[in-house]
């Protein structure tokens, strides 16, 4: 970089700040103290990862530990030095969250399909576990290893083994007896007294530790924590044929593809595991007339309801802005000053507020203000519609009106001072000359604003919840729903099931309209003419 | 749009127009009263429900339909039972919301400052492309994630339990993820208007580039930081869709999504309760807004209006 020669009295105020700075040793301190910091959890995380055998992640954790040292211990790379710990959390939590959402859209993720094929398997082996009827008793001794449980069990033959979760039961010598002949300590293991086998209770009873490797032969379970049985899986599992067969009734489930086993009339064994569906979601989303109808409907209604609340805020705040914007007027700072109020006022609980004031039986607004009245503010489809748009007015209009205000003055007086001499009136003035110096100033902040209510989740959620709902859906689908609602619902909404993949589907279509959103906002704007300077 | 669109009673008009003698009444009343009768008319829209939530905080009935009479009578009980309920974590809720929030903010501004400064100062080779890509993700609001967000903190949660699911470290994290993307932007535009030659004559001084960055620069622009941390914890306070999904624990819970839940199941019982929560939740943010309402304003229009 070339410098040009500095002003004098810049240099000084330079070497007066300079002075209070801290000096250079200092710093090295605090940046090789910071640095161990992130270096002694990098270290420590990466451990945990070795012994859980995660590969991958230990693998990209390597890389960007590597990248961390050097960008701060080599000299030069400044820029990179500035720009690494942010960009870390934008690649991490913003950048690969919305590859990731992009990757659940073609899965069927959601309740019951959590996980791997493997997990499903032994989870439908170990839910289906009954006891055997007339097995043998085997004695029990639960032991505990630094907080992790294992059975010490003593078979009716009197041969002893040791076994966990996940741990197939295993012969071991070395263990003490007591006087009737049950193995009850064992070295390198705490043998649990009575009190700490009630305080654990739960998760002993819990615990199912299998008989051999071969998940069919079953596995010990305790009801007591003393004695064991043999729980045997009436589901039996074949791994050549990669089939379930019913034990009782020699009913077959097969993999149906759709990442669940199903017998031959349909009926589908829990849980599922999780599997790429391809563009299932989207055919679901757009192919099933139940969820087409309502998910056009939300579509439609997002961007109506983005377009009039831009509308209406704008033309209040920018009519409020006109009306205080004149110099004889006082008490001009009393009147901002209390209009800001509603937008320092936290969004989410002007919404749950609202919800009380239109409450349909007791809220302020039908018992007071009309007079007992029995309006449906919140359960009419079309009256919902105008509850959360008054609401938003209510929300968005000092924020408009701040910014118009600022726009307005911004506009020198002489333009309206020359249109005047030039014969032109009040409105002729507003109209061809404000206004348009204005929008072009404003244009910016009005499509981020529309950007800003397509997603205008607390709004919608804490007011209406998406509803009434519209009983005749697929989905969880209201009047109000807006699509980041719908997307909120359909993956954690108490009713239905959490479908994951159908929700990530909705999410897609709404990164698709915002990516269309913005780039007609870049046109607009000047920022990019910034960028270069 | 500039004509009156509000009729008042003669009398009140005439009181008001009284301190304005210069004037005939009429003419004043064109020239500026109306505009007082428009402002009085947006004065009732914007401060009515906040008086009425203070109203109703301070009603004892506890339920919906008794808070219909504005200041009948005035009790704190509800917010000594909003701190004695033992079923309702509420001082927990607002310490998480207060950390959570304060937290977040000053790793924001930290973040974003350091960024924004290689932006601004600094010229590599993917700066352009840099800036680009930082307006470009600012338009994609994180809630848009939140199904993978879950996802993606129950899989760090079976690895490292301290940061997944039900974490506040772990929601921490996740905010800062979005801490470039909606503010750097904003901070390089007032980083741009402190000239380069202050940096310049401290290099000539001998100043390393972090005497500068710590020294110099962030002084400079300690009021664009000020507005950023605001709108950062104002942003993070409010913030239910993510904390609600990671959160699982009452304790852990913030106020959004504690206050949420109070007030969902049974609107009408728990309503005086709810205000009280209410009112004490916004007083902070609130007065922040009006003592920096200065910045606020100015940080709010710098991207359209110069």
């Amino acid at each position: 970089m070339t410098a040009p020669t500095p002003a004098t009295d810049e240099r000084r105020r330079a070497r007066a700040a300079l002075d209070q700075a801290p000096r250079s040793l200092r710093g090295l301190l605090v940046k090789v103290a910071i640095l161990g910091v992130v270096d002694a959890v990098a270290v420590y995380a990466l451990f945990v990862l070795f012994l859980q055998r995660e590969w991958l992640v230990f693998g990209i954790a390597v890389a960007v530990l590597v990248i961390i040292n050097v960008v701060y211990l080599r000299r030069g790379l400044l820029p990179a030095k500035y720009l690494l710990p942010g960009v870390l959390f934008l690649a991490i939590f913003q950048i690969f969250v919305v590859v990731y959402s992009g990757y659940i859209a073609f899965t069927n993720y959601g309740d019951g399909h959590n996980s791997t094929k493997q997990d499903a398997i032994d989870a439908i082996v170990l839910t289906s576990q009954k006891r055997v009827p007339d097995s043998p008793t085997y004695q029990l001794t639960v032991l505990d290893q630094l907080g992790l449980l294992s059975f010490l069990v003593t078979d009716p033959e009197g041969n002893v083994s040791v076994g966990g979760e996940d741990r197939p039961l295993e012969p071991v010598t070395g263990y003490g007896t007591d006087a009737t002949g049950k193995a009850d300590e064992l070295p390198g293991y705490t043998t649990l007294d009575f009190s700490g086998i009630v305080a654990r209770q739960a998760e002993i009873a819990a615990l199912a530790v299998p008989l051999s490797d071969d998940p069919n032969a079953g596995s010990l379970r305790t009801p007591d924590g003393s004695r064991a049985y043999l729980y045997i899986s009436t589901l039996e599992y074949d791994e050549a044929s990669d089939t379930f067969t019913e034990t009782t009734t020699g009913e077959v489930f097969r993999d149906n593809g759709h990442g669940a086993f199903a017998n031959s009339s349909g009926r589908e064994l829990v849980p599922g595991w999780k599997i790429d569906v391809g563009l299932e979601n989207f055919f679901t989303a757009f192919g099933t007339e139940s969820i087409r109808g309502p998910l056009l409907a939300t579509t439609a209604w997002t961007f109506s309801f983005a377009f009039l609340s831009v509308a209406t805020t704008f033309a209040l705040g920018l009519f409020l802005a006109i009306v205080f914007n004149d110099k004889r007027m006082r008490g001009k700072r009393f009147y901002r000053t209390l209009i800001i109020l509603p937008y320092a006022f936290p969004a989410f609980l002007s919404g749950l507020v609202w919800l009380g004031l239109l409450n349909q039986d007791f809220g302020f607004v039908n018992q007071v203000i009309f007079g007992g009245a029995d309006i449906p503010w919140l359960t009419d489809p079309w009256l919902a519609k105008v509850s959360v748009l008054v609401l938003n007015l209510w929300l968005g209009f000092p924020y408009m009106f701040l910014v118009c205000t600022g726009a307005l003055q911004s506009i020198p007086d002489e333009l309206s001072e020359a249109a005047r001499v030039d014969g032109a009136g009040p409105w002729s003035i507003f109209r061809l000359i404000k206004l348009p110096l204005l929008l072009v100033s404003v244009a910016p902040l009005l499509i981020s604003s529309f950007a800003f209510n397509f997603n205008n989740f607390n709004v919608i959620y804490m007011l209406t919840g998406g509803g009434p709902r519209n009983v005749a859906a697929g989905v969880d689908a209201g009047a109000t729903d807006l699509l980041i609602t719908l997307v909120y619902k359909v993956a954690f909404g108490s009713g239905t099931g959490r479908d994951y993949g159908l929700a990530s589907a909705f999410a897609i279509i709404i990164f698709i309209v915002v990516a269309i959103v913005s780039i007609i906002g870049f046109r607009q704007t000047r920022a990019l003419e910034e960028i270069d300077r | 749009m500039t004509t009156a669109i509000v009729t008042d009673s003669p009398e009140d008009l005439a009181r008001r127009g009284a301190k304005e003698r210069r004037r005939p009444f009429g003419r004043w009343f064109r020239e500026t009263g109306w505009r007082h009768l428009v402002g009085v008319a947006v004065l009732v829209f914007a401060a009515f429900p906040l008086l009425y939530v203070l109203s109703a905080s301070l009603n004892p009935s506890g339920t919906l339909v008794g808070s219909n009479q504005l200041f009948r009578v005035v009790d704190i009980g509800n917010y000594i039972e909003l701190f004695n309920r033992p079923t309702l974590p509420f001082a927990a809720w607002f310490t998480n919301t207060v950390v959570i929030g304060l937290v977040t903010a000053v790793c924001t501004v930290f973040l974003g400052a350091l960024a924004a400064y290689a932006f601004s100062r600094l010229r590599f080779t993917g700066r352009r492309i840099g800036l680009l890509s930082l307006l470009l993700v600012q338009m994609f609001p994180q809630l848009l994630g939140v199904v993978a967000i879950f996802l993606l903190l129950s899989g760090i949660g079976e690895i490292f339990p301290v940061l997944g699911l039900g974490s506040q470290v772990g929601l921490i994290m996740v905010y800062l993820g979005g801490a470039l993307g909606v503010n750097t932007y904003l901070m390089y535009g007032f980083f741009n208007t402190v000239p380069a030659s202050i940096d310049e004559a401290a290099k000539i001084d001998g100043a390393s580039h972090a005497q500068i960055f710590f020294g110099i620069i962030l002084r400079l622009v300690a009021p664009i930081l000020a507005v950023v941390a605001l709108l950062s914890f104002v942003g993070t306070a409010s913030e239910f869709v993510i904390a609600s999904v990671v959160l699982t624990e009452p304790s852990t819970q913030t106020l959004a999504v504690g206050l949420y839940q109070l007030v969902s199941n049974e609107t009408s019982k728990n309503w005086t309760l709810f205000s009280a929560g209410a009112v004490l939740a916004a007083i902070p943010v609130m007065l922040l807004f009006v003592f920096l309402q200065k910045y606020i304003v100015s940080g709010l229009t710098a991207g359209a209006v110069k």
